[in-house]
């Protein structure tokens, strides 16, 4: 085979990959958010189901994409708010409630999504060409031969750093996350921040979700994330609470989904059940790896992490 | 508070009765069928539910009734033993992990009939049956390889059991059959019914430039990719050529209806024994779906004339010289694979890419 022919399987390929892992991307940004107001939310998994099956019903019902993604966006916001409800207000263990929503997500979608399975979307997000940057060799075609929310999620995981780092918006959040009580004594309102955050993160999880069933799949099936919302949460540590390192894990992510298939179709003797453990191993290894990293840079999760705050308590 | 007793109790005798008078008058047999998955899967399950109502509809003595999703093990046997206790004559059991359950089942109730798909344990009471969709897979791998540019077709594959490999070989027989250039590529998604991953499978094959996907997966999924890409697809259990009607060359399908009419009329007639059933196309078990209305009619002749050859016993799928994709001759020249030899398949034919597990 030719060089050429190479080249196109591998773009084709990565720019496969480019989608697969922007379903993990917006979970990931969103659920590092949450936990750097110090909510710790395990329910990525059920808020992305429920984001993915209201984004297929009204996508399936209306024929817009679009509407269907701004449809599974809120669904997954909304499911976070039950979350939300428990951890902040009612000071509730967060990785009960978080487990909890994972198993409502999975419980809800499962009895409602029945008579939707197997049923498939005519309308989905087209591909487009953006002029000068898609003639870039290789890259171009890979990064900027996408469809409009892969092109959203680029400048969504920008803005995110930027107002993570360079705001005020971003110093408080943190603040929030680091030590409640002096960013309330700053007078940061420590509940609503936490409320916006924790929401933030399940509209986000939504978004993942939507676009699995929208722009991915497009189908509906029982558990049509299967696992992705764990992984995420995984990409968290990965990406050491910063939404440009997610970027590059999640991608990385998608880039190993695609190559076990790519090394099953070109008969490979690496038995096929290990070559679909893959991604899943290489995020252990990934995760082993950030672990020492991180403690050898003295970085660490947001300080309060998992803790209810109350403002009367001294 | 007596009134209030009595009340109740007379609500119980009047039910009590209207229960058993419409017993009494229903001396229709009545038959469960157990689904692995959903019963509109739009594949498997949904092929034998076709079937269900295919019964219904043609012997007005049989009523039916059906519990899809049903999982493996201990919950698949209290299903069993409920629809037993309800009065349920003959149970079909559609997949293969509730041979156990069955089987186990089926000695407590010598007087209720079992029918299994796909599996080996039988008793006095409990049958297995099951299609010879290999010759279904060969007429299909005709069709692809006339069909094929760039010889390279992708088959989507579930799990690497004979019943799954028997379909690759003898698709690639027929496709080789009419062009020796033509590589069959398998990849594994360990699952039957998988949308996303039988989907990325397909994108896989696409982008190494393959111009026709196949698939033994349960969902349509690999076929609207092929749609997406504007290359052809060949499916399995059910027509799809409805919704498909460019993108499909032809599709492999079992008529289930067809086996549970045949076991009624015999239960009915007192004649039905349990038998390791094995139908093929003769038996109208396995089919052809229609062609896609891309496939020229020089194709489809062939194919049908090959597929009277296969019912008129004239031609045998498995007869060698067939060679494994390392070299080695499998099947001497003028012999074919036995039966057993067929359901035990371990290894792929010449002309396949790919790699089966544990091997």
């Amino acid at each position: 085979m030719s060089a050429s022919h190479h080249t196109t399987i591998i773009i084709l390929l990565l720019s496969n990959a480019i989608k697969a892992g922007t379903i993990l991307l917006f979970p990931t940004i969103g659920e590092i958010f949450a936990e750097r107001v110090g909510i710790l939310n395990l329910g990525v998994e059920g808020m992305m189901l429920i984001g993915a099956f209201f984004g297929f019903i009204v996508t399936r019902l209306t024929n817009n994409p679009y509407l269907g993604f701004i449809a599974g966006v809120l669904a997954g916001g909304i499911a976070s708010l039950i979350h939300a409800f428990i951890s902040i207000t009612l000071r509730g263990n967060q990785i009960v409630s978080g487990l909890a929503l994972t198993i409502f997500g999975a419980g809800f979608t499962t009895f409602y999504g029945q008579r939707w399975i197997n049923m498939n979307l005519s309308a989905s997000f087209e591909n487009l060409k953006l002029p000068v940057l898609s003639n870039i060799p290789v890259v171009g075609s890979i990064l900027f031969n996408q469809d409009i929310i892969v092109y959203f999620s680029y400048i969504l995981a920008f803005v995110m750093w930027f107002i993570l780092y360079k705001t005020m918006i971003g110093i408080n959040l943190r603040a929030v996350g680091e030590n409640a009580k002096a960013a309330n004594a700053m007078g940061i309102n420590v509940y609503r921040v936490r409320y916006i955050w924790t929401f933030f993160g399940g509209l986000m999880a939504g978004a993942g979700g939507a676009y699995l069933t929208i722009g991915y799949a497009p189908f509906w099936l029982d558990g049509i994330t299967a696992g992705r919302g764990w992984i995420a949460i995984a990409l968290v540590i990965f990406a050491m609470w910063d939404p440009l390192k997610a970027v590059v894990g999640a991608y990385l992510f998608g880039s190993i989904n695609a190559l076990q298939f790519q090394l099953q179709a070109t008969g490979t003797t690496i038995p096929s059940a290990i070559l679909n453990m893959l991604p899943y191993l290489v995020t252990f290894i990934a995760i082993v790896l950030t672990s020492i990293i991180v403690k050898a840079k003295h970085i660490r999760p947001p300080k309060e992490l998992g803790i209810p705050y109350s403002r009367e308590e001294k | 508070m007596k009134k209030f007793a009595s009340l109740i109790l007379v609500v119980f005798i009047v039910m009590f009765g209207i229960g058993y008078t419409s017993q009494a008058k229903n001396s229709k047999i009545k038959v469960a069928f157990l689904y692995v998955g959903p019963h509109n899967d739009g594949g498997w399950s949904q092929a034998h539910d076709e079937g269900r109502i295919y019964l219904q509809k043609h012997l007005p003595y049989v009523e039916t009734a059906y519990s899809e999703s049903v999982p493996e093990g201990a919950p698949c046997e209290k299903i069993i033993r409920d629809y037993i206790h309800k009065g349920y004559k003959v149970i079909f059991g559609t997949s293969f992990g509730f041979m156990d359950s069955m089987y186990n089942v089926a000695k407590d109730y010598p007087n209720v009939i079992f029918e299994h798909c796909s599996g080996y344990k039988t008793r006095k009471n409990m049958g297995t049956y099951f299609g010879r969709m290999y010759q279904a897979d060969y007429l299909s791998g005709l069709v692809a390889g006339m069909m094929t540019k760039t010889n390279y077709i992708g088959f989507v594959a579930p799990f690497p059991i004979p019943e799954v490999i028997r379909e690759i070989d003898s698709f690639t027989i027929g496709a080789r059959e009419v062009n020796p250039k033509v590589e069959v590529h398998v990849i594994w998604t360990n699952s039957w019914f998988n949308p996303v991953k039988e989907r990325s499978a397909a994108e896989t094959f696409i982008a190494n430039k393959a111009d026709i996907i196949a698939s033994g997966c349960d969902s349509p999924a690999s076929i609207e990719g092929a749609k997406k890409a504007h290359i052809f697809a060949i499916g399995y259990d059910r027509d799809n050529y409805a919704k498909f009607p460019n993108t499909l060359l032809t599709s492999r399908i079992w008529h289930w209806g067809v086996f549970y009419t045949k076991t009624l009329k015999e239960i009915h007639n007192g004649t039905w024994k349990a038998t390791q059933y094995w139908g093929g196309l003769k038996d109208g078990i396995v089919g052809l779906g229609k062609f896609g209305n891309k496939v020229p009619k020089k194709v489809r002749n062939y194919v049908l004339k090959r597929e009277k050859e296969i019912i008129d016993g004239k031609l045998k799928i498995f007869e060698g010289p067939i060679y494994d994709n390392k070299g080695k001759l499998m099947v001497k020249k003028a012999q074919e694979l036995s039966d057993k030899d067929k359901l035990s398949l371990q290894w792929f034919v010449k002309g396949v890419v790919g790699n089966i597990p544990n091997k």
